[in-house]
């Protein structure tokens, strides 16, 4: 549910969820780890079936890391990147990327920054040329800062201030997280947005951008050797930098009190409800917790056939949708949440109490082992369908190093998934489910709203849909 | 079930690396053919199954049967209720999601290879036995209903929705395929099975496959999920919709910070003989990502927006020119010339030579990488049936883009690109343009 702002618009963002990788104590079959004498780690995942790879690049730097008073400006710098080095002019990276055939994005999050291309495995080293060289010269011309200031703020007019379940997000953080900045939108806040400079971005650059602080990851129709040969000549004389590492942030104090909040807003059509408490998140060596919840999260509400809250609440009258959800990749204390849709003759306060019941119900009864197993096949399933896509396994590795966990931990996640145990349900059920000190926050119509009406809205007699689907144009673009 | 955000079905057709060069035709002992590409290096298939016609085939006065009749394909079937259906799913690792478009109904579906018959058994039961329970009925109608109020908030499907409306007249494109919130409340367990028979037949279905299967383990499977399908729909298919849009600009009042803009006019069909060179021009003109000129004139110089851009939108039954963007209100007026400009530059002047061999080697490199698992492959195959391209399409696709000249690029826009055809439709409060007087 975090908010990744993307560079271009219209591009699907990768799952970041959870899943699993091979459950083997060395190295998975085609996957390869080294480090560079600079300090760049570099992951290389083989898969030959088709003639195209992946470079992802992600810096261990995000929104979480930077000043107050200067939110956005780790995105605002990510699109900055393309804006030409000594060698390369405004934009030409992407135009080069593109006139060989592949493409090319960038996104930010709150505890990294990343580059990725998508290329005919042949123009490898095109794209190592290109990220490497912007790893250490970019150059961002007087022209381009405030035209790309404008375009940021237009990201966020369109993808936060038009949207009311963005806005809700967007508080709803910074009643979560009192002191951590994870309070902080990752595109930033729109005032502080408009009075940053090239000067913030360029320090912003030259103070965490080093290969020291990066990781590589490759993915697609290569071979390690050829990966490590190759990062050796482009990356390896990027100078490393002594104090580009993250430093330790601002944490959240304890919570005690459970908080509340609730915002109207006349574009709403139903009300939901999203409730979260404060948890671990993976660490290295130290992912049992995690799994836990990440397994509790899919008993929870994984399917709305089948899971805890899907039966009781949808199939039992009182939601129209639920959901559970658990993410431990981050750097500090994440969250795990619950959210409802109440159905429209169901108050708002009775669908909190039929949830309320049925975690009661939960915490005493404890997992359904049945349900377990079946969750549990549902995870090795993934495992298999995983290797179908090796873009996807570059961000499970990319983002897995990136918020500062080990290889090893990457390629043990789907055997401590696996080994999770009913007891560890409970323990883990107990964590996040017992605690009081909750954020429970409604986003709703005004109260005299009348229902949304489709017919309203539209100027015209008559609803429509979008133009003809292009679901069978077989030219039709990502 | 109804999924809270809207998903699509992404069918791009695509292309070719070696070994989707390799797809073999089969013909199922029942008579049913599909096509496959065999690759056995991970132990699970790919499977589509599509039926022509999609939401389009709703009766009149029904819309939202075909909808609501797909999604509860998966909510209880044979001798197991939705639960039951479900874990039944579930206890082989096995995955299916179903979805409905304006051109075709759509069964995307995986499963292990140690457990594939027993898989293809729960989408027999899917597809031939479901069970259409009344509680599943009521509480699917209910997450349709919801839906279809997000949709009346949501500025983008506002715009969609009223270009959709001036466009196509009285052909199911001209309506959400959801339906209205009236149309779905008034939908009785008749009607969808009424829905199911003028959709789901034999002669309407493509199967592709692609993963670790052969042609002769195939053909008994298909027969198998297919089989108990009647052999006809009961109904023909949707005739093709007649474009009715005029140039313009219509403006719907929002409350919100930003404009919504979509827009369209006239386009031609797949099988045009200058369909290439339409192609070719809407990568230079839209489609391209930042390499395109709008992008290059709205956003890179200007700053007016996040994104902008176009496609040829090509249904079953009708084509478009289309595009959007979203601008602040204050600068949205400043966006729209640009749009009209860069339309008329291209009718006018068409493209550098530049820039059209760039777009070449883009559209050409770029093919080979849409084959790159078996999910995608497998989509790309039924996405080719639909539209009617032979197998080979994939070993000449590239050469047809490779042909066009400058001059094809140039005719073919001149044809067709106006900025006098254009239809706004702006959904916002965009200062400085209102309505046209006829609105």
């Amino acid at each position: 549910m975090r908010f990744i702002p993307f560079r271009t618009p219209g591009l699907a963002a990768l799952s970041l969820a959870v899943s699993g990788l091979p459950a083997l104590a060395e190295m998975p079959a085609g996957i390869s780890h080294f480090k560079l004498n600079n300090g760049l780690e570099a992951v290389v995942i083989e898969d030959h079936r088709a003639p195209v790879v992946v470079q992802m690049l992600w810096y261990k730097i995000g929104s979480a890391d930077e000043a107050p008073g200067k939110s956005g400006i780790a995105h605002y710098l990510e699109h900055l990147m393309f804006k030409g080095t000594d060698k390369l002019g405004p934009g030409e990276l992407s135009k080069t990327v593109t006139a060989n055939g592949g493409m090319d994005n960038a996104f930010t999050s709150y505890d990294f920054t990343t580059y990725f291309q998508r290329i005919a495995s042949d123009r490898l080293p095109l794209i190592f040329d290109m990220e490497s060289d912007r790893m250490a010269n970019l150059k961002i011309g007087e022209d381009d800062w405030q035209a790309e200031r404008e375009v940021v703020l237009e990201e966020r007019a369109q993808r936060t201030d038009s949207d009311p379940s963005a806005l809700f997000g967007e508080e709803r953080n910074a009643v979560q997280y009192y002191n951590h900045p994870y309070r902080r939108p990752v595109i930033g806040w729109r005032a502080e947005m408009e009075q940053l400079t090239r000067e913030d971005a360029i320090d912003w650059y030259q103070s965490h951008y080093a290969p020291n602080n990066a990781v590589l990851v490759v993915a697609g129709d290569v071979s390690a050797d050829e990966v490590r040969k190759l990062a050796e000549q482009y990356y390896g004389p990027v100078a490393p930098k002594d104090d580009a590492l993250r430093q330790p942030r601002p944490q959240e104090p304890q919570q005690v009190a459970a908080r509340r909040m609730s915002r109207e807003d006349p574009r709403v059509p139903q009300p939901t409800m999203i409730r979260s408490v404060l948890a671990p998140e993976r660490n290295p060596g130290d992912q049992k917790s995690a799994a836990a919840l990440t397994v509790l999260a899919a008993l929870l509400g994984g399917s709305p056939q089948t899971s805890v809250l899907g039966q009781k609440l949808v199939l039992g009258g009182k939601a129209l949708f639920v959901d559970a959800w658990y993410d431990g990749l981050t750097v500090d204390q994440t969250t795990f949440a619950l959210s409802l849709a109440p159905t429209p003759d169901i108050s708002n306060e009775d669908a909190e109490k039929a949830l309320d019941a049925a975690l009661q119900d939960f915490l005493r009864d404890g997992p359904d082992e049945a349900q377990l197993e079946r969750v549990k096949t549902q995870i090795r399933a993934a495992e298999v369908y995983k290797q179908d896509s090796a873009h996807g396994r570059a961000y499970d590795y990319g983002q897995g190093l990136a918020i500062g966990l080990g290889i090893e931990d990457v390629n043990d996640w789907s055997s401590i998934l696996a080994e999770v145990t009913p007891d560890d349900i409970r323990t883990a059920a107990k964590l996040v489910l017992e605690n009081p000190a909750t954020v429970t926050a409604w986003l709703v119509p005004p109260p005299d709203a009348p229902p949304a009406d489709p017919e309203a809205a539209v100027s015209a007699p008559g609803p429509a849909t979008s133009t003809a689907d292009p679901v069978d144009n077989p030219e039709a673009s990502e | 079930m109804i999924r809270a955000i809207a998903t699509f079905v992404f069918l791009a057709l695509a292309t070719l690396p070696a070994r989707a060069t390799d797809i073999q035709e089969v013909t199922s002992p029942g008579g049913i053919k599909a096509w496959l590409v065999e690759d056995h290096s991970i132990p699970f298939t790919a499977f589509t199954f599509m039926f022509r016609g999609g939401a389009s085939m709703d009766a009149p006065d029904k819309r939202g049967a075909v909808i609501l009749m797909t999604s509860l394909l998966e909510e209880g079937a044979g001798e197991m209720n939705a639960t039951q259906y479900a874990e039944a799913v579930e206890t082989l690792g096995a995955r299916a999601s179903f979805d409905a478009s304006d051109d075709a109904m759509v069964l995307s579906a995986r499963a292990l290879s140690e457990n594939r018959d027993e898989a293809a058994e729960l989408w027999r039961l899917a597809l031939t036995e479901p069970r259409f329970d009344a509680d599943a009925i009521e509480r699917v109608r209910g997450q349709l209903q919801a839906v279809i109020r997000s949709e009346a908030t949501d500025p983008q499907s506002i715009a969609a929705k009223e270009l959709a409306r001036q466009a196509w007249g009285d052909h199911p494109y001209a309506t959400s395929i959801n339906g209205t919130r009236e149309s779905v409340a008034a939908l009785t367990r008749d009607d969808l099975l009424d829905a199911k028979a003028r959709l789901m037949a034999r002669d309407r279905v493509i199967v592709s496959a692609t993963g670790d299967i052969t042609a002769e383990e195939l053909g008994p499977l298909i027969d198998k999920v297919l089989g108990g399908l009647p052999a006809e729909g009961s109904a023909p298919l949707p005739e093709k919709a007649q474009l009715a849009l005029t140039g313009g600009v219509t403006v719907i009042d929002w409350d919100s910070p930003q404009t919504v803009v979509a827009f369209a006019q006239e386009s031609l069909p797949i099988d045009d003989p200058d369909y290439f060179a339409a192609f070719v021009a809407d990568h230079i003109l839209g489609g391209g990502g930042f390499s395109s000129r709008l992008m290059e004139e709205i956003r890179e110089k200007r700053g007016l927006t996040y994104g902008v851009g176009t496609t040829l939108s090509n249904g079953a039954y009708g084509n478009t020119w289309q595009g959007g963007l979203a601008s602040a209100n204050a600068k949205v007026a400043e966006a729209i010339p640009l749009i009209r400009a860069e339309w008329d530059r291209m009718a006018k002047d068409g493209v550098t030579e530049k820039e059209l061999t760039d777009a070449k080697t883009y559209l050409t490199g770029e093919y080979p990488l849409r084959f790159d698992g078996n999910g995608r492959i497998s989509g790309i195959l039924a996405g080719m049936q639909l539209v009617g391209f032979p197998r080979d399409y994939v070993n000449t696709r590239n050469a047809k883009v490779e042909a066009v000249t400058a001059e094809d690029v140039k005719r073919v826009a001149a044809r067709l690109l106006s900025s006098d055809k254009l239809r706004f439709v702006l959904v916002g409060r965009p200062e400085g343009i209102t309505s046209d007087p006829a609105e």
